[in-house]
């Protein structure tokens, strides 16, 4: 059977925009939830959002080039970049159509949506920008990923809200096991912070205010948790066959051996126990791990109410007693939820948790609640073994999609 | 300015060329412009000329040339019907 490896790794999120800054905040804690600056957010009672500081796309490319990039295929672009990079990946002609990319995206072009929306309603204009359509399909950071490194095997976009990077990943691990590609760039990309997107979170009544302090607005499996906040980023992973990268002599960050998605096919907001325990099982079936293997889960832990108190039913279901000792932390309390760029953001974190041995905290937790009585790595990372991990993501409704990551020895 | 220059000002800035790379008598393939870039360019003609460029007659705008002599008829209120034909192949161009 042939195995799937890690070999690159690209980050670009509130919390850093590459994957060594983004642990090391990940690991001291720093969040990257502040006042949102891409438009004026005095109107909303939430005007907080993990966004990617300081950023200015003409640093990155060039103004052509840009016309045709929304910002979340910006983000795809830039995450993608570290990750070929750090891989060392060098594909041959003959290898063009088993190299391919993967990338989910929960809300695609928001932006270009938005201001496409902003025009036609507002300003009443009568016709929209030519390049509105190809700036805002779901699919353009795919194509654009794909142009960019010539990539021409097994292509596509996932759509799974935020679920949709853990999807893509998935979906890109079992392309390769099953041999339909031998190396895919996987991962996911968002930025729906726009005035549009927060109203309509605003609306859901999900999202932590915490105006006042942004950096503590998101605290999961705390008692005083108020909700989520909303982020944004990409991240991308190069997955490559096992023998391949072995050969060429790349650095194996980690193993992807378990992929379990189900779905809850029972509420289209509220997560049940059954779905997602389902999938971690799955996981760990076809890594063929025993329950006890695991050394720590990177949770979905968004920070609301319901979701971190099913998400601990559903820990204690399927790891019995051992739940109690088992390290749990969401790293969405520093880079939000970055909806379709989430699990792919939290995969990053947990292989760099595997790399270095040590796991990132769950920041902002104040006190111990009841309903969430798992061990969360309360605000302070944990230097410890982590042989074998596992990445939750449970999306709106009901669709989930867990990783399971191993070091190689 | 008059339409050419405007034209040649407006495809200039949308294809981010620098000026005097485009001349009257480019044709949109010299230029590198394609399928994509050509629509942007009706786009931000229509947006500054507050005019609608019926797509039949958009399709057949291949040079420099042929968008200031379209671009010219319907801002001077003329008849286009004979431009329209020819997009669908059904007629020559007559003469102004």
């Amino acid at each position: 059977m042939r195995r799937v490896v890690i070999t690159g790794l690209g980050v670009f999120a509130s919390t850093g925009k590459d994957s060594k800054t983004f642990f090391d905040n990940l690991c001291n804690a720093r969040s990257g939830v502040r006042r949102i600056t891409q438009f004026d957010p005095s109107a909303l009672s939430v005007q907080i959002a993990a966004e990617v500081p300081n950023y200015d796309p003409a640093d990155y490319f060039p103004t052509k080039r840009l016309d045709l990039l929304d910002r979340f295929s910006q983000f795809a672009l830039l995450a993608s970049k570290e990750a070929v990079k750090s891989s060392g990946l060098e594909i041959k002609e003959e290898e063009r159509s088993r190299f391919g990319v993967v990338i989910g995206s929960g809300m695609g072009g928001a932006q270009g949506l938005d201001h496409g929306y902003l025009r036609l309603y507002a300003q009443q204009a009568t016709r929209l920008h030519p390049f509105t359509i190809p700036k805002i399909m779901h699919n353009a950071p795919v194509s654009q990923v794909c142009m960019e490194y010539n990539a021409q095997g097994p292509s596509f976009s996932t759509a799974t809200a935020c679920s949709s990077s853990g999807h893509a990943i998935g979906e890109a691990f079992h392309l390769i096991k099953f041999g339909l590609a031998d190396v895919i760039l996987a991962g996911g990309a968002d930025s729906p912070i726009t005035y549009g997107m927060m109203r309509s979170w605003e609306s859901v009544r999900v999202l932590a205010s915490g105006n006042g302090d942004p950096a503590r607005a998101c605290r999961p499996f705390s008692a005083d948790r108020e909700g989520m906040v909303i982020g944004e980023g990409a991240a991308v992973l190069a997955l490559e066959e096992m023998e391949r990268a072995r050969q060429r002599g790349a650095e194996i960050l980690a193993e992807i051996s378990g992929f379990g998605m189900t779905s809850d096919a029972g509420h289209i907001t509220q997560p049940s126990v059954d779905g997602p325990a389902r999938a971690i099982r799955v996981a760990l079936e076809e890594a063929q791990v025993n329950a006890g293997e695991v050394d720590y889960i990177n949770a979905h832990g968004t920070g609301t109410r319901l979701n971190d108190a099913t998400e601990t039913t559903i820990v204690k279901l399927v790891f019995g007693e051992r739940a109690r000792h088992l390290p749990v932390s969401s790293t969405k309390s520093m880079h939000g939820h970055a909806m379709g760029a989430t699990g792919a953001l939290e995969l990053a974190a947990t292989v760099e948790a595997l790399r270095h041995s040590v796991v990132p905290p769950t920041a902002n937790y104040t006190e111990p609640d009841a309903e969430c009585d798992l061990d969360v790595v309360p605000n302070q990372a944990r230097p410890m073994p982590v042989r074998i991990a596992l990445s939750n993501s449970f999306a709106f409704g009901g669709l989930n999609a867990v990783l399971l990551v191993r070091r190689l020895e | 300015m008059n339409v050419e220059e405007k034209v040649i000002e407006t495809i200039t800035r949308e294809q981010h060329l620098t000026p005097g790379e485009v001349k009257p008598d480019s044709t949109f393939a010299e230029l590198g412009i394609d399928s994509l870039d050509g629509v942007n360019i009706l786009f931000a003609l229509e947006e500054e000329f507050k005019i609608d460029i019926p797509d039949n007659v958009a399709q057949n705008m291949k040079s420099v040339r042929q968008v200031v002599d379209s671009l010219s008829r319907v801002l001077e209120g003329k008849d286009i019907s004979d431009l329209v034909a020819m997009a669908k192949g059904e007629a020559q161009p007559t003469s102004n």
